[in-house]
């Protein structure tokens, strides 16, 4: 059996690798659009903080992919489908049969369409050429602004200031990570940003990039203007599907996927920040990683199904842990908040009929196994209600 | 350190104490009350010492006055009210807190001088009935027994009386006696079984207001077992003697057994008895009994009345009640009052009685008193249907207070306050309950401008143009003057003579070591009494207000262990409130009414309603309610009991029925319970319900409840602690109503604030309390700080032994571990070898706990 897999990153490489081990008579190819080894995208901020080499963020060195027997493709992107032959067409017009085909695409960092977004100077954070774009900005030091204060611009905000720029976060909700964070956990976060020199203009929006040659400063709503030599567009993904649908499989903002990761063709499978699952899709390596080793296992004949379960995404920004899962917003919920103001201190936990739905983790995440076991389990609370933010350590439950 | 030999301030047991001006002191091996032994309250005086609150200057209308200026303005108000309203629109009101010297110059200014019978003391709450039940029967107020009658006793009755925690001392000695004397016995007359009952030999449950029933079926008995005596009036008294006790019948049998066969037998009574619409009665009922079955004036026999105050026999002894003369001279016979007009040189004596407590803050009520001296007392609080008496402070034209402290709701009201002596400041006698004279002596200078009351007393009658007859150079002078008009009755037959210490020298007087009365000649010393006496019908009456379907529940009030009357002593020392820090109502679980153990009770009487702290006892009769008598509005304004009680009064004695008020109890439905932890005290208004309690050194803990919203509170209560530079450690659940928070700074505990839905939702606070004292609490216990207890800690336990600061807990594991004696608890872990006050305690424990069965 032939098996292909676009797409390079953690999920399309942990799937190509759980394929040749279950199939070892398999023919198992990886095709990556970047030239470089497969790598750790998640790591990628370390890299920038300078806390690692680009060899440290490999995570399948060649030898390891020889071995399992996979053919590596780097800096091959893929054209089209022609579903019809089995066959991938690649952007230099090679033909790539298979019998079974995983789309790992990923997705695209977002570029706001606004007046300069594409003057020098403006750089997406989504690959490792972006983080050498960033690199090489912040040599000769200077002013950096940040469009976007989710988790990918938080740490390259840290990582510009690391290098010695003056660094701005433009942002445009109250507060930082709004998707992880409630607005209390956020502003915890911003002080201690604050105190590493990062600056927040937020609620603000971005009108536009003035510069002529390249850019010079970011233009607010307001009328606020921030000097700037660097920007860095962080503000979103968007799942990479053209390829899929030009071949007419289904998609909605993702590549639509049933229980076992299949595409409504059965041949095709997609996995990752490019599928969509009952009308949702991921942005988190771990349920990426999980979704590879269901489409492996299903391709290998053996029933799989993926449950999605309670999101959690355990973060870490500027030394600071941050941990959340389940929904950390909902509107008919009750919530308990913790808060130590000098230890940096704070959890917020949602619950909803005496069983808790949500989490949010600042500080110290130490507990978060339980929260999740509880999120997931939904198990009452009732019992040791006064003492659930308190941790598993004070909890009693009668027997 | 030099020591002083003093006298104890707190129960009428007067044990001796050896002082010194640090603070530190121990019981007189050498006085015959206690042998060297200290209660602990006793132990803690030197914690009582340097108190705040101390009133340190004379006040007038709120302001700083001199004392030239302040006993002006008392002189004038007294003047005026005097001119306006006769002898009768004056008054004092005294207290068993006054050394004998303060008392008979209070006595005499108001008999002799102002012409008014209108001084009452403290006293008629404690043991008027006692003293009128003595008069009825041997024609003069006095205490035939002694206390080493307890120990010669085969048979002790305790009657209205928790020794254990009222007079500990003498419950020790009863103890010691009882081990030595294996069958010697112990009956305990209770309607609650008291830290007394432990270890007795029987406890019979009377219902409140039923002892007179009791006794009545105990002389009925005795005379059918024919027993007969020469005394006259034995025969109404035995056909008047009715009641039924509905006590158990066999329970009931062996009591009128042991003491029909039992010669040596002490009856001893308190305020059980004496505070009684028929107290007057259950003294006589009582003693009717001794004088049938001849259980008198024998060693180890006898009815004994003991005194709650340290000198309220001192008080009895100058007459300063308002039906009482001076020195048991009687106004009924005539010759004696004419000896005493003389003798004072007062030729506007008081013609006849005046108004008793009750009738007298009435009458101050009715706007009928222009000027009220109160001393060393606080009727604001301690007088039933006390926020009646609280208006009538109010309405009183010219209010004076003389106290130590500035500290307390009567003090608050008055219009001139003079500051007195305290205890280790003041010189002169007290007089214990076996007539025992023994000397308070200053062994710490007087604070601030705080003066003698008796210079005060004699500055005001100087004032008034009664000088001459107030020229005292000191106490020694007035005792003298006191100890000799004490032969003015002669050749009437009258026990309390002490004309043999009329010629004192003021150095004898400094030296005078405990002297029991009567002493008519100089070096006797007095003993046991026999003196003749007669029967008085008692035919039972029930008390003044009955129980209904509306107010079902029989109020009782009474003393703890650790306090002392409202607090402004016992209250805030930390070690002393442990024992008991919040205001409970105490109940039969099954007249709980459904409301938990821990909750919020209302209490509703006909007078007044009190907010408490519901306990669930099984030792209390099923029917009745007890509350202690002490909290006032500045520890617990909700839980002033008093403004509660009925002010139904005996007919003969005066003396209010503070043992029997209907009431009915409820929820006190609350919005939030909580507790507020801070390093000083933010005073009893915090909150609808607050209970404020000294916790340790500048620790002070706010138990409290409200009616606002729970977050309103938090936010509030929160404001009220704040500081600069110290960060909050927060925990908020507002949906369950949960919110705790801890103030923090570089690493010092500053304030601890939990609230909750319920009472049973917040921590014990303990654990908490403890961390104050750390310099720096760790982040271990800071991550627990909001549960209130470590991660895997024991729960806190209250604390027992005062002395040794041995928790319930530590004494249990003691128990579990084969300590199972009394004797073995304190080995292992020191509890009750201190003052012992705890043993009946840790008795309950050991009875309680299951004791392993020896290897």
């Amino acid at each position: 059996m032939r098996v292909l897999v676009i797409g390079a990153g953690p999920a399309g490489a942990r799937c190509a690798v759980r394929l040749a081990e279950r199939m070892p008579g398999a023919e198992v190819t990886l095709a990556g659009a970047e030239a470089a080894l497969p790598y750790d995208r998640v790591a990628l901020s370390k890299l920038l903080a300078g806390d690692a080499t680009i060899e440290d963020l490999i995570t399948h060195p060649l030898p390891m992919l020889q071995s399992l027997g996979i053919r590596y493709r780097p800096a091959t992107p893929i054209a089209a489908l022609d579903r019809a032959a089995g066959e991938a067409v690649t952007a230099r017009g090679e033909r790539l049969p298979y019998d079974r085909l995983v789309l790992a695409t990923g997705s695209t960092a977002i570029r706001l369409p606004f007046p300069g977004a594409d003057l020098p100077g403006v750089v997406l954070y989504r690959d490792m050429d972006d983080v050498r774009a960033m690199l090489r900005a912040a040599r000769s030091g200077g002013r950096a602004v940040v469009i976007g204060g989710g988790l990918l611009g938080l740490e390259a905000a840290v990582g510009l200031a690391h290098r010695g720029m003056t660094v701005t976060v433009v942002h445009a909700v109250g507060w930082p990570m709004e998707r992880q964070l409630d607005p209390a956990a956020g502003a915890l976060l911003t002080r201690r940003l604050g105190t590493r020199g990062i600056r927040f203009a937020m609620p603000a929006s971005t009108t536009a990039i003035e510069g002529e040659d390249r850019a010079r400063a970011v233009l607010l709503a307001d009328g606020t203007r921030i000097p700037a030599e660097l920007v860095v567009m962080a503000v979103g993904i968007r799942p990479n599907i053209a390829l899929a649908r030009e071949s007419g499989l289904p998609t909605g903002r993702a590549i639509t996927v049933d229980d076992a990761m299949r595409t409504a063709d059965p041949a095709v499978f997609a996995i990752g920040e490019c599928a969509e699952h009952a009308g949702r899709c991921i942005g988190l390596v771990a349920p990426a990683l999980e979704q590879a080793e269901v489409a492996a296992r299903a391709i290998a004949g053996e029933a799989a199904a993926w449950a999605p379960r309670a999101d959690a995404a355990a973060l870490k920004v500027s030394g600071t842990a941050v941990w959340s899962a389940g929904e950390i917003a909902p509107e008919d919920a009750e919530s308990i908040t913790l808060r130590d103001e000098a230890e940096e201190r704070y959890r917020r936990l949602l619950l909803r009929d005496g069983r808790l739905i949500g989490a949010v983790l600042y500080g110290d995440t130490a507990d978060a196994g339980f929260y999740l076991d509880l999120i997931t389990t939904r198990r009452s609370v009732v019992g040791f209600r006064s003492a659930l933010a308190l941790g598993p350590a004070f909890v009693r439950e009668a027997a | 350190m030099a020591e002083t030999r003093t006298t104890c301030p707190y129960c009428g047991v007067g044990c001796g104490v050896l002082a010194s001006a640090d603070g530190t002191l121990r019981g007189d091996p050498e006085h015959p009350a206690n042998r060297g032994r200290l209660c602990s309250k006793g132990t803690a005086l030197g914690e009582t010492l340097d108190q705040p609150g101390r009133l340190l200057h004379p006040e007038v209308d709120g302001k700083r006055a001199s004392w030239d200026a302040a006993l002006d303005a008392v002189a004038e108000g007294f003047r005026r009210a005097l001119a306006e309203g006769g002898p009768q629109g004056t008054a004092l009101y005294v207290s068993g807190q006054l050394l004998t010297e303060d008392y008979y110059a209070a006595n005499k200014l108001a008999k002799g001088f102002l012409g008014t019978g209108n001084i009452d003391s403290n006293s008629r709450l404690c043991m008027a009935s006692a003293v009128a039940g003595h008069r009825r029967a041997f024609g003069e107020d006095l205490v035939p027994g002694i206390y080493e009658d307890l120990e010669l006793a085969d048979l002790v009755v305790l009657v209205g009386s928790n020794l254990a925690w009222c007079h500990p001392i003498l419950f020790q000695r009863l103890q010691a006696a009882r081990a030595a004397r294996p069958a010697m016995r112990l009956v305990v007359i209770d309607p609650r079984r008291t830290a007394s009952c432990e270890g007795a030999d029987l406890h019979l449950p009377i219902p409140p207001g039923c002892d007179v029933a009791l006794f009545n079926t105990l002389l009925r008995h005795l005379h059918a077992q024919g027993f007969r005596s020469t005394a006259p009036g034995l025969a109404e008294a035995v056909a008047q003697a009715d009641g039924d006790t509905g006590l158990d019948p066999a329970a009931l049998a062996t009591f009128l057994d042991w003491f029909a066969t039992t010669p040596r037998t002490v009856t001893l009574f308190s305020q059980g008895a004496n505070q009684s619409s028929a107290g007057t009665d259950k003294a006589n009922a009582i003693i009717n009994c001794h004088l049938l079955a001849g259980h008198i004036g024998q060693p180890g026999a006898g009815p004994f009345s003991i005194t709650g105050q340290p000198n309220a026999m001192g008080g009895r002894e100058v007459g300063a009640l308002a039906n009482t003369l001076a020195g048991h001279l009687d106004w009924a016979v005539p010759a004696e009052a004419a000896a005493l007009r003389d003798y004072w040189q007062a030729p506007n004596l008081a013609a006849g009685p005046g108004l008793k407590a009750v009738d007298l803050f009435r009458a101050a009520g009715e706007g009928r008193i222009g000027a009220l001296w109160v001393m060393a007392t606080n009727p604001a609080i301690s007088l039933p249907d006390a926020g009646r008496v609280r208006e009538a402070l109010r309405r009183t034209p010219c209010l004076v207070a003389s106290d130590c402290t500035r500290e307390s709701d009567t003090v608050d009201l008055a219009r001139i306050r003079l500051p007195a002596l305290g205890w280790g400041e003041k010189s002169g006698t007290v007089t214990n309950s076996e007539r025992v004279i023994s000397r308070q002596r200053a062994f710490r200078p007087a604070p601030g401008e705080a003066r003698p009351d008796w210079w005060a007393i004699a500055q005001v009658a100087a004032r008034l143009g009664w000088g001459e007859a107030f020229a005292w150079s000191g106490p020694a002078a007035i005792f003298r003057e006191h100890a000799a008009l004490t032969g003015l009755a002669r050749p009437a037959a009258r026990a309390f003579d002490i004309s043999g210490l009329a010629d004192l020298s003021d150095a004898d007087y400094a030296a005078m070591p405990p002297t029991r009365w009567p002493v008519a000649r100089r070096g006797e010393q007095g003993g046991r009494l026999a003196p003749p006496a007669r029967f008085v019908a008692t035919p039972f009456r029930p008390p003044a207000n009955a129980t209904s379907a509306e107010y079902p529940l029989a109020l009782l009030t009474g003393r703890l262990r650790d306090q002392w009357h409202s607090m402004t002593r016992t209250g805030p020392v930390p070690r002393l409130m442990a024992h008991s820090p919040e205001p409970t109502a105490a109940i039969h679980p099954a007249d709980a009414a459904g409301l938990p153990d821990g909750s919020l009770a209302r209490l509703d009487s006909p007078w007044g309603s009190a907010t408490l702290r519901l306990r669930h006892d099984p030792g209390i009769a099923r029917g009745g309610v007890f509350v202690p008598m002490h909290w006032t509005a500045r520890f617990a304004p909700a839980a002033r009991i008093n403004i509660s009680v009925n002010p139904a009064v005996d007919p003969v004695s005066g003396q209010p029925e503070l043992k029997h008020t209907p009431v009915r109890l409820g929820p006190a439905p609350m919005a939030w319970h909580g507790f507020l932890l801070a390093r000083r005290s933010l005073g009893a208004e915090l909150a609808d319900w607050t209970a404020l309690i000294p916790e340790g050194p500048g620790l002070w803990r706010h138990e409290l409840a409200g009616g606002e919203a729970p977050a309103e509170a938090f936010a509030r209560l929160r404001a009220l602690v704040e500081e600069p530079d110290a960060a909050w450690v927060l925990l908020e659940d507002p949906a369950a109503g949960l919110h705790r928070a801890a103030l923090v700074r570089d690493g010092r505990l500053l304030a601890c604030l939990f609230l909750a839905p319920d009472p049973a939702g917040l921590p014990p606070r303990g654990w908490l309390a403890g961390l104050f004292a750390e310099a720096a609490i760790g982040s271990a216990a800071r991550r627990a700080l909001l549960a209130g207890t470590p991660a895997d800690g024991p729960a806190p336990s209250p604390t027992l032994c005062v002395c040794h600061g041995v928790t319930a807990a530590v004494i249990c594991s003691s128990i579990a571990r084969g300590a199972n004696t009394p004797a073995l608890v304190g080995e292992a872990t020191k509890a009750g070898t201190g003052c012992g006050s705890c043993r009946p305690e840790i008795a309950a424990l050991l009875a309680a706990t299951p004791v392993p069965e020896p290897a």
